[in-house]
């Protein structure tokens, strides 16, 4: 399985190291189990301006299991403001959970994730957000989300 | 569900399929049967006949091979009966929850759509020159007609849906030109497979897919590996695939077998750790008949015994599930606080508060309505003037009456008390005569040693001891009945079985628990033999008389209780 997740990741590496989307850049990838991306949403936006850093963990099983995505939140790097991203950079997004599929790929999710920000209306946190975070695990595959909202 | 409809049948109807007998069971394990004829005959008044009896449950267990071979039958009958194959078939019955009129009347009314929802064809917008009816029919012919075409490229979504079937056992193909799986990258692969849906991956990386959706996620509706595609994988395609990994089929067949029994109101899953029996009880399907039964059962592991209805205890024969349920809620939250609460308060005989008096003088004023009274008398403060603070004025009728009204509202409690505690009672009586004889199964063990006793001879403790435990739990749950009782005739002679089979069952715990020498054994093991087929005559009786009682709509609750007429008159 590891051979496997190695393989696809030095191919997707390969191809972002080529060419990376509009609006994404690789900032490290140096092994094969975290990437640092940075993402921010291009045109107007509620974001215009604001950019963002995504961590991507993957296990020996990518990519037949997801990946664990979350935005980076440190003294210099905040989640963005937006109805499924909680204050700990968790993200509630199916792709994520059960509509991972494993032709998706890391810039896949990369753009997914662009717009979902870029068609947020409204800059504010989920609903329930400090009570998330307070109980939330590490790993934000841990966390069961239902996914109830497909327009943003 | 077809099997709803037996509402009407009760169980007690007479044909003899099956075989419950938890009298034999608890006592002798079928290997010992036939050594031990001279000692069943010691009782007489045990039918051994398989008869079922009135308070019992008609009932079958399914190994999990059995519940596939009704899966098959269903899968069989949808795919007869819609013209497509029985991957499909299967399918679509998942998809609507293995509810099979409902699928053939959705089916008929537009099968592409169904089709697509199901996972079997992929989801196209409807050709509009095409009427449902008569994509219909062309659906049906194509199904026989169809002669497996490796590559749809334009379908119509009915068509699509049955042309399809032909391409959902896998077939691994050989690609000409190397081909580049996706998902692992490896251009190295000989096989790849795909559903109709035609997203080739190579064969290793469905088997880790199909692998990891089975033994991580527990799902057995496994979807296409291509993003956005609704297609699920067919039984077929999944045995096939992994044919190398035995384990991952079995746990995929038991994931389906649960959800049919889950979908199924006549089955439920032996709920005992790791057993795969399933148990089919029909007359047991239905919140009405639980009014009526109590359905205990067991899977063929005798000792798996559950009841069917509900998870409260395995045997709560004879109350109903919804009378137990009741009075084990009530339990919980009363007896413990209830003893307490009689013990060291009393009510203020004004606003009913309850108060405890934890020191100071019996001059009392309710924090509540400000009521001042005597502790001691309960009657008003002011009648007992200022100057002294020691009552002797228990007789005033004031106080009489302030104590009445109190009496009144413990009376409840008491009535409340005087069941639960008899409840309790029977249930640690259970475990301490279990304990009990556990040390004289040691004796007699001795005994048989030391003495020329045979085996056998010995065997009469146990056996009472037996009963015992389970009459014990019988008179329990008799206490929860009749707390619910309305007081009436038939209440009378409930609790005159009751009484009869309590002082049964505690004359034979004396005889029980009374010195065994080994000269008395043959005078003993002939007065606690005809003690034990006593006890279980008066048990018989007992759960006979409630049960009939259940089915003639004979018993009358002080409470309201669910698929019964409201109560006429309320527990006091």
């Amino acid at each position: 399985m590891a051979s496997i997740s190695s393989r696809r990741l030095s191919k997707e590496l390969k191809e972002l190291n080529t060419e990376c989307p509009a609006g994404i850049k690789l900032v490290e990838a140096s092994n094969f189990d975290k990437w640092i991306l940075g993402i921010e949403v291009l045109g107007d936006s509620l974001y215009k301006g604001e950019s963002f850093l995504l961590k991507f963990t993957f296990d020996p099983g990518y990519p037949i299991s997801a990946p664990a995505v979350q935005f980076v939140v440190d003294s210099e790097h905040e989640a963005p403001l937006h109805p499924h991203v909680y204050s700990n950079g968790h993200i509630c997004a199916s792709i994520l959970g059960d509509a991972w599929s494993p032709v998706l790929s890391v810039s896949a999710v990369c753009i997914t994730l662009q717009s979902m920000l870029a068609s947020c209306k409204k800059k504010e946190r989920p609903e329930g957000n400090d009570r998330y975070v307070r109980f939330a695990p590490e790993n934000p595959k841990k966390t069961k989300f239902l996914y109830d909202d497909d327009t943003v | 569900m077809s099997s709803e409809g037996s509402d009407v049948d009760f169980y007690y109807d007479d044909d003899d399929e099956m075989i419950v007998d938890d009298d034999e069971g608890s006592a002798i394990s079928e290997d010992d049967m036939d050594g031990i004829d001279t000692y069943r005959d010691d009782y007489a008044a045990q039918p051994s006949s398989s008869k079922r009896k009135i308070y019992e449950v008609e009932f079958d267990t399914l190994p999990q091979e059995a519940v596939e071979g009704l899966i098959r039958k269903d899968v069989e009958y949808i795919s007869s009966i819609l013209g497509v194959e029985t991957d499909a078939a299967s399918l679509l019955l998942r998809h609507m929850n293995w509810n099979k009129e409902k699928l053939i009347e959705r089916y008929m009314e537009d099968s592409a759509a169904q089709s697509a929802k199901a996972g079997i064809a992929p989801v196209e917008p409807p050709p509009a020159q095409i009427p449902p009816s008569s994509s219909r029919s062309s659906s049906s012919r194509s199904v026989k007609t169809s002669s497996a075409p490796k590559r749809v490229t334009r379908r119509t979504t009915a068509e699509s849906a049955l042309k399809a079937k032909a391409l959902l056992t896998p077939e691994p193909s050989v690609e000409p030109e190397s081909f580049l799986c996706p998902i692992c990258c490896d251009d190295s692969q000989p096989k790849t497979l795909s559903l109709v849906c035609d997203h080739k991956f190579c064969a290793d990386c469905w088997v880790h897919h199909l692998k990891n959706k089975i033994r991580v996620e527990g799902d057995y509706s496994i979807k296409c590996m291509a993003s956005g595609c609704t297609l699920i994988a067919t039984d077929s395609f999944v045995t096939s695939t992994l044919a190398e990994e035995p384990e991952s089929v079995e746990r995929y067949k038991e994931l389906i077998v649960r959800s049919f029994v889950a979908a199924n109101k006549a089955l439920k899953f032996c709920p005992y750790p790791s057993c795969t029996y399933t148990v089919s009880c029909p007359n047991a399907a239905t919140k009405s008949a639980l009014t009526q039964m109590v359905p205990t059962v067991h899977c063929a592991t005798e000792s798996h015994k559950f009841c069917f209805g509900c998870p409260i205890e395995s045997d709560h024969r004879p109350v109903i599930c919804g009378v137990a349920k009741m009075w084990l809620k009530k339990c919980e939250d009363d007896s413990e606080t209830a003893n307490w609460i009689k013990s060291n308060t009393k009510e203020c005989s004004k606003c009913q508060s309850t108060i405890e008096k934890n020191g100071g003088c019996n001059h009392m004023t309710c924090r509540k309505c400000k009521y001042e009274f005597c502790w001691v008398c309960m009657g008003p403060w002011s009648e007992h003037g200022t100057t002294w603070y020691s009552c002797n004025r228990f007789d005033e009728a004031s106080g009489i009456e302030a104590r009445d009204a109190q009496a009144r509202s413990r009376a409840s409690l008491e009535r409340y008390l005087h069941y639960y505690n008899r409840w309790a009672n029977h249930e640690q009586s259970a475990k301490l005569s279990a304990d009990m004889y556990a040390k004289t199964e040691k004796k007699m063990e001795e005994m048989q040693i030391t003495s020329n006793l045979s085996w056998i001879e010995v065997q009469f403790a146990k056996k009472a001891a037996d009963e015992l435990f389970k009459c014990r739990m019988t008179l329990k749950w008799t206490y929860a009945m009749a707390y619910y009782l309305q007081k009436d005739n038939e209440k009378e002679i409930f609790e005159a079985n009751q009484s009869d089979l309590e002082q049964a069952v505690e004359s034979l715990t004396e005889l029980l628990e009374s010195p065994i020498e080994a000269e008395d054994i043959p005078v003993l093991r002939q007065k606690m033999t005809d003690k034990t087929v006593y006890v279980q005559k008066r048990s018989e009786i007992m759960l006979e008389d409630t049960a009939k009682g259940f089915l003639e709509n004979r018993w009358r609750w002080n409470v309201n209780v669910d698929g019964f007429e409201p109560a006429t008159v309320l527990a006091d």
